[in-house]
């Protein structure tokens, strides 16, 4: 017998025996009530049935109980930006594309980028060309040496999540695996349609864009690359990038 | 109505007078107050060791004695969790497992059984001191037990109420945990008292006994100023 | 020695180091702010937890079916699935790979997994190179030490310390600011994502929907373990299933706040494959190791499944007052705090890891902190019952049926009361000393004296 079945059968053996529905036997306190709740008990029996049984899955019906995105645009951005704040990713809003650009020639000089790195896109081809910056595609193929040179990783994104201030990135989509995380700078340029409410509406968003044929990775960014591992204490640029830039174009 | 109280044995043995305010609390609201004589221990000591049979050997005469009963009220949240909460658990799949069902309905820890059995928060006590209050572990999460005992100290008279940090952490004394990994248990008592003690009250204040022996015996051996006080004492104050 | 001496052992000279617990105590008080504050984020944290909870149950009573949707959907896109049953076979998998790509270098982001099977041991007996790219891993390995906690690996050091380790390990000049020893690292690190031929990861979910595995992680390492080397290898507990993609949306906000006090993590990527056509980088082939190692043992106990439904955030650790004063390393476990003493004994035996569910107050403040809602104290005292069952301590036993003789009886109950009493004076002689029997209370602890007029005494003389 293979592991595979080894394994599956000692499972099915295991599962013979039912385990109770969780909520029991915790207490909580007068103020902090443990599990009176609205419960979502759709899962009881299943039936072997392995596909998700919209609207009733818990994780749908937990969307209200979970820090909130906002309703309007202006309520997405506005929680955008203090999360951004809170996480130190920078972030520009503009009015037009020229005063994206403009801003992005003034980094360029303030922050000496050498080289730059990006994929083919709409946005990026624009900004790339008004930089007039030696750049590297990473679309099809690149040197990673040439790349870990780069001063910056400039790429668009599928969203923006307004409720954790993070940004959705593709390695179909935005340049690969690599080029949001290996310069020490990352730039992305996102259209104010972008900006979605929570995680949930990101996921499903790309579910429809993608399912089945996934890329094979897709991240949420949330703030430049960090680490607490020395005492606790925050520290920006463990490995991924030091800096996080978020255009939001109109 | 008619009380019983469920006096644990080291409440028996060590800390009468917390039985006898209560007798006297109880009395002094009107209620009759019973106390079995053949009931002495809920058997908690040998569950929370993992031996269940002997705990069962304990806890039968208690379901026995304490069958007629209208309301049992218990002097220690731990005790009061044992009776209410682990009952079941330690007749699952016995004979007396519905007499265990009954009897967890009928079970109040003291502080929670004035405030909300019987809807007294005021129970005309005075105690001129700085008291800081430790939540039991049991009372606190098996129970859910927090804001009954605030409630009553908030009451007494000439009394002030000073929470120390970290208030919902354990003393370190888990029963026989405390003898069986001392260092540890030592260990987290010094933490507790620090915080009681950053409080600058004159009393830490608790409604288990069985965490206050342990924080007493620290702090009589460190010879820290603050001592230990059950919540019915004060309330039996005048 | 014996596990259970050695953690007594370890256990008392962690808690008479005051400045090691003071240290991970100070760094806990730093999460549990953060941690409240983000909770204060949820409109409501507690059905937030329910839900999690629910999910996860149905993932783990339904795990051969969600496992399966899993597997096919990844095989479908050229992954390739191993199936291990055991640690051995698990590292032999990995080694198989190893050997095949002939691999020179090895980098690896954090994965408990690994820890669990002993990974990093295997390969360099077989003499490969392996460098645990995440911080705090890189600083342990470089100590030669496991993971403190399994969030927080190098929570036990100061800076000094970690200064000390790197002046000494990698030739750096001395340093007390955390930035210029993080620095340190990611130079190290940037030129092992390019050099290495084989990334190894660990995974924090894995979903039946899609076909892909969840990566949580701050850094970004895990990221570049995934992007640069063109072998890649996943190593996952077959219980990180779970059943749909929108259910990341309730997994990662709860992860990140009940973990480590954040909104989210830093980076939370799904895979679904090796490179695909038209990609610009990532691994050519992607290998994921489903590993079994007696979780299935712990799936046959009905009362303690929910301990499968861990999502490793740490919380319970964090809260844990053992914890905070025993620390990490006392378990000599690779799961610690109260989730390990949960799982241990069932993963690596009852008779040899008890002590872990003995060693606890059970106060259950990791209960409440659990964000899918295990009932880990109440498991702490079953795993009790379970090792008297097991392995009767007959001591024990028997000093229990006598005191159910004495309390039973309420002569023989004020006999022992009146003994005591008579006896207590006498006891002060031998207090703390070798021979007081009390002793393991009374050396640090005064004992209360034995009431003149016990309660049940008082009572008889109002009747």
């Amino acid at each position: 017998m293979s592991a595979r079945e080894q394994i599956l059968g000692r499972i099915r053996e295991a599962l013979r025996k039912p385990a109770p529905f969780p909520g029991h036997g915790h207490g909580g306190n007068d103020e902090h009530p443990g599990h009176e709740h609205a419960a979502t008990p759709a899962l009881l029996d299943r039936g072997g049935i392995a596909q998700p049984i919209i609207p009733l899955r818990p994780s749908v019906a937990a969307r209200p109980w979970l820090p909130p995105g906002g309703v309007t645009h202006q309520e997405q951005w506005e929680r955008f930006c203090i999360a951004s704040t809170e996480l130190k990713t920078t972030v520009f809003e503009f009015g037009s594309i020229e005063e994206a650009h403009a801003k992005l020639r003034e980094m360029a000089i303030a922050q000496a980028w050498t080289g730059v790195a990006s994929h083919h896109g709409p946005l990026t081809d624009a900004a790339v060309t008004a930089l007039a910056l030696p750049t590297l595609f990473t679309d099809g193929g690149y040197p990673v040496n040439d790349l870990e040179k780069c001063s910056v990783g400039i790429t668009e994104c599928d969203a923006l999540v307004a409720q954790t201030g993070s940004i959705l990135v593709t390695s179909r989509s935005t340049g690969g695996r690599a080029l949001s995380v290996l310069p020490p700078h990352h730039l992305v340029l996102a259209r104010r349609g972008q900006l979605v409410p929570d995680l949930g509406t990101a996921l499903e968003q790309s579910k429809r864009r993608y399912a089945p044929d996934w890329p094979s990775m897709i991240s949420f960014i949330t703030g430049p690359s960090r680490t607490g591992d020395i005492e606790r204490i925050l520290v920006l640029g463990a490995h991924g990038p030091k800096q996080l830039t978020v255009f939001l174009l109109p | 109505m008619t009380v019983t109280l469920f006096i644990p044995c080291f409440i028996d043995a060590l800390y009468p007078r917390v039985g006898i305010s209560m007798v006297r609390l109880l009395e002094q609201l009107g209620h009759r107050v019973e106390c079995p004589d053949d009931i002495a221990c809920c058997g908690q000591p040998a569950f929370n060791s993992g031996c269940w049979p002997e705990a069962r050997a304990v806890a039968e005469p208690v379901l026995t004695g304490l069958r007629n009963s209208e309301v049992v009220v218990v002097a220690s949240g731990s005790c009061g969790a044992m009776l209410k909460k682990f009952y079941p658990d330690l007749f699952a799949g016995t004979d007396r497992f519905t007499e265990a069902g009954v009897l967890s309905g009928k079970v109040w820890e003291f502080s929670d059984f004035l405030v909300r059995g019987l809807g007294v928060t005021d129970v005309g006590a005075k105690f001129a001191a700085k008291v800081t209050f430790h939540d039991g572990c049991h009372g606190l999460r098996e129970l859910g037990i927090k804001s009954s005992p605030r409630k009553l100290l908030e009451r007494v008279q000439s009394l002030e109420l000073i929470e120390m940090a970290d208030n919902e952490t354990c003393c370190g004394f888990g029963g026989t945990f405390s003898a069986k990994y001392p260092m540890i248990s030592t260990a987290m008592g010094e933490v507790k008292c620090a915080s009681a003690q950053a409080t600058g009250a004159d009393y830490i204040v608790s409604n288990d006994s069985s965490c206050l022996m342990h924080l007493q015996g620290l702090l009589t051996v460190r010879q820290q100023p603050i001592k230990t006080i059950h919540l019915a004492e004060i309330l039996a104050s005048r | 020695m014996t596990a259970a001496h050695q953690f007594l052992e370890q256990a008392r000279k962690v808690t008479r180091d005051l400045r090691h617990r003071g240290l991970i105590q100070t760094a806990l008080r730093k999460y549990e702010v953060k941690r409240d504050e983000k909770k204060r984020a949820f409109p409501d944290w507690e059905s937030a937890r329910q839900a999690a909870a629910e999910v996860k149950w149905d993932a783990i009573n339904h795990l051969d079916t969600y496992l399966e949707d899993f597997v096919a959907r990844l095989e479908s896109r050229g992954t390739r699935v191993h199936w291990a049953s055991t640690a051995a076979e698990a590292r032999d998998a990995i080694l198989g790979v190893v050997r095949e790509r002939k691999a020179k270098a090895i980098i690896k982001s954090k994965a408990m997994t690994a820890e669990e099977i002993h990974l990093n041991d295997a390969l360099e007996k077989e003499g490969y190179a392996v460098v645990e790219s995440d911080l705090g891993e890189y600083i342990v390995q470089l100590r030669h030490e496991p993971p403190y906690h399994i969030v927080f690996p190098a929570m036990h050091l100061t800076r000094d310390e970690i200064s000390d380790l790197f002046h000494r390990e990698l030739g750096s000049a001395q340093t007390r600011e955390p930035e210029e020893l993080t620095m340190i690292a990611r130079r190290v690190m940037r030129q092992k994502y390019i050099t290495a031929d084989v990334g190894i990861t660990g995974a924090n979910f894995a979903v039946a929907e899609t076909g892909m595995i969840s990566i949580t992680e701050n850094e970004g390492n895990a990221r570049l373990t995934a992007a640069l080397p063109k072998t890649m290898i996943t190593l996952l507990g077959i219980e990180k299933v779970i059943p749909a993609l929108e259910d990341l949306a309730l997994f990662l906000p709860m992860l990140a706040t009940a973990g480590a006090g954040q909104t989210l993590t830093g980076y939370n990527t799904m895979y679904s494959g090796p490179r695909q056509a038209g990609e610009a980088d990532g691994p050519e082939e992607w290998h994921v190791v489903l590993l079994d190692n007696r979780r299935t043992e712990l799936l046959a106990d009905p009362e303690q499944r929910d301990a499968l439904h861990c999502i490793r955030c740490g919380a319970c650790l964090n809260v844990c007052p053992i914890f905070k004063n025993v620390g990490g390393h006392t378990y000599g476990t690779a799961y610690s705090g109260p989730i390990g003493s949960v799982i241990t004994p069932h993963l690596r035996g009852l008779k040899d890891w008890k002590h872990l569910s003995g060693a606890s107050s059970l106060c259950g403040a990791c209960t409440e902190a659990c964000p899918v809602k295990i009932d880990l104290h109440h498991h702490l005292l079953q795993n009790r019952r379970n090792a008297v069952v097991e392995d009767a301590p007959i001591l024990e036993r028997l000093a229990y049926q006598l005191f159910a003789m004495v309390v039973n009886h309420p002569t023989l109950w004020q006999f022992a009361k009146e003994l005591g009493r008579t006896f207590q004076p006498l006891h002060r002689w031998v207090l703390r000393s070798k021979l007081d029997p009390a002793r393991a209370w009374t050396a640090t602890r005064d004992i209360p004296p034995m009431a003149e007029m016990s309660f049940k005494e008082w009572w008889r003389t109002r009747r």
